[in-house]
């Protein structure tokens, strides 16, 4: 318990009386890759966006290196050491692929010049490179997830949240992003927290997971007893899943 | 620094761009009266488009209300000097303090509330009406029936006081147009510069990068307010009669902001070819028609509407960005991603 990085506990949110996240808790250790998984409509995003200082929880406490960070703003929560990235792709559509990344590479360097070195890194790690001068707006799908993720990545982050990063990847793509994710986790001793539908993924990359269903947690642990869990089995994976 | 703002930047670029600013140089030298007091207004237009473009064109923040920063720096600067004999060089420092502070009072009201897009347009047209208002029953700033500065015939320019030939003023906007055009450039390439364009395509996104969207958008107002201001005391001293039905109104703010919008928003060039080309067509027409004997009250104004729809119809970046492309000013960009 006490080395989770992350920590959401008794957390509820409504909209409108209609009740999207209630009574959750789990926690995501620090140097760990946890999944969030569950029904579209479960409350995975609505999470996301408590955790991220979107939203303000109706009650409970999110807890971020013991610090609690429910109800602070989506800017102090990335300069505390969390990065996101969008389920809806959010691109800086009329910039360039690179000075997408530089405005998240802005937040931990301490000039421009720095923060271009350290984008001009991050997106030919993320083999943005062929398209750094290209406008956001000229990207495919699969390259605007990429740029998410490269954005996220250089604001530097100690734990990443990664929305629906590999939903209309191809294998291929889907395999290297895989790799890259698993080399900053083993390597860089990066957290992350990722909301996947792709079981491939998620058994892939991931120690533990959550699952929520109708916005409550069903269950917890490691992929394989979860993915044999029964009430997993039923109300989302069905039943000859993985 | 230089190396710094010059940073891929082409050299043909440059070269043009000492080129064009000699041929400027000269023109007092080798133009009559009439030319220098068009490029006085193309210039005042250039350099407000460019502060104006800050707001709109780089956060994304529209005014129409700038009209607002060009009065209270107006007035601020002349009312100094007409009732206290203080230098505009001095007075200009008050009416920098005003405008930013009545930007940082719009945006203040604007941001915190989170009032944004057509809603924040009208905030900004309400406080120059406001003021245009408040202006006309000031009666220390004369009122409604005008504020003059006093008109001499000037044996020598006397740079202090700002008192003196077309040329004079003429060389004084064309190096605000020009600092105005570097600070810009420097700033596009800043940590402000790279926030506001994010602000401007994605708030949201913005702020998951760990910026600050208030401050930055409130940054963008004061600064732009501030800078307008100047165009004010330029105004000021210029034409030397300030009417808050003409300072304040809400036609000055749309004029001033046509020059970005035909030439290209949150360009750097745009704001001064938009001021060139809608000016300088402008006069001509106007010229054509006293030379025809023709009196068409409103033409200007029609002209405007119909430069602004040829523009909106067919060049929807403005000149500019099409226009560098061109001439091959512009980085290597693909707009398709087809390659």
């Amino acid at each position: 318990m006490t080395s989770a990085l992350l920590s959401l506990a008794n957390v509820s949110m409504s909209f409108r009386g209609l009740r999207a996240v209630q009574n959750v808790s789990f926690d995501v250790p620090a140097g760990e890759i946890v999944a969030l998984i569950g029904p579209n409509g479960a409350g995975k995003t609505t999470c996301f966006n408590v955790v991220a200082g979107v939203y303000r929880p109706d009650a409970g406490e999110v807890r971020f290196d013991g610090q609690r960070i429910d109800g602070r703003r989506p800017d102090e929560v990335c300069r505390a050491g969390i990065g996101r990235t969008f389920q809806l792709v959010k691109p800086f559509a009329g910039l360039s692929v690179m000075e997408n990344v530089i405005v998240g590479a802005l937040n931990a360097a301490a000039s421009v010049r720095e923060a271009r070195h350290a984008a001009e890194r991050i997106v030919d790690r993320l083999g943005l490179a062929p398209k750094a001068d290209h406008t956001a707006s000229s990207l495919t799908l699969p390259e605007r997830k990429r740029l998410e993720v490269a954005r996220a990545l250089a604001t530097g982050p100690r734990i990443l949240l990664l929305d629906e990063v590999m939903a209309g990847l191809r294998p291929t793509e889907m395999d290297l992003m895989v790799a890259l994710f698993r080399d900053l986790n083993s390597r860089h001793g990066l957290t992350i927290l990722l909301i996947e539908h792709v079981m491939r993924a998620v058994m892939a990359l991931s120690s533990r997971i959550v699952v929520l269903h109708h916005g409550e947690v069903i269950a917890t642990g490691a992929p394989e007893a979860v993915a044999r869990d029964p009430a997993v089995l039923e109300c989302y994976l069905g039943e000859e899943a993985v | 620094m230089s190396g710094y703002l010059l940073d891929g930047v082409p050299r043909h670029a440059l070269v043009l761009l000492a080129l064009l600013f000699a041929v400027l140089l000269a023109v007092p030298f080798v133009a009559n009266d009439y030319l220098v007091t068009v490029l006085i207004l193309i210039f005042y237009f250039a350099y407000v488009g460019q502060a104006w473009n800050i707001m709109m064109g780089f956060a994304g923040q529209l005014s129409l209300g700038h009209a607002l920063y060009i009065g209270l720096g107006a007035y601020a600067a002349a009312a100094l000097y007409v009732h206290y004999g203080i230098s505009p060089w001095l007075g200009l420092w008050m009416s920098v303090l005003v405008s930013a502070a009545a930007g940082a009072i719009v945006g203040y009201l604007a941001f915190r509330f989170g009032v944004g897009g057509v809603y924040f347009a009208i905030l900004t047209i309400a406080f120059a009406e406001f003021a245009r208002i408040g202006f006309d029953h000031w009666r220390w700033v004369g009122g409604s029936g005008g504020f003059f500065l006093p008109v001499k015939n000037y044996a020598r320019n006397d740079l202090l006081s700002l008192r003196g030939s077309p040329a004079m003023f003429y060389y004084l906007a064309l190096g605000m147009t020009a600092a105005a055009f570097i600070a810009c450039h420097a700033l596009l390439r800043s940590r402000a510069g790279y926030y506001w364009q994010a602000i401007r395509e994605s708030p949201d996104a913005a702020q998951a990068l760990g910026i600050n969207i208030f401050r930055y958008k409130m940054y963008a107002v004061v600064l732009s307010a501030a800078m307008t201001s100047l165009g004010g005391v330029l105004f000021a001293f210029y034409y030397n009669n300030l009417f808050p039905e003409q300072v304040f109104h809400i036609s000055r703010s749309i004029e001033l902001i046509l020059g970005p919008i035909i030439g290209g928003i949150g360009t750097l060039f745009g704001p001064i070819l938009g001021a060139f080309v809608l000016t300088s067509l402008a006069e001509s027409l106007s010229e054509l028609m006293r030379a025809l004997g023709v009196d068409l009250p409103g033409i200007k104004q029609v002209f405007y509407g119909l430069c602004l729809l040829l523009v909106v119809m067919f060049l929807p970046e403005g000149i500019w960005p099409p226009l560098s492309r061109l001439l091959g000013l512009h980085r290597a960009r693909t707009k398709t991603g087809k390659s």
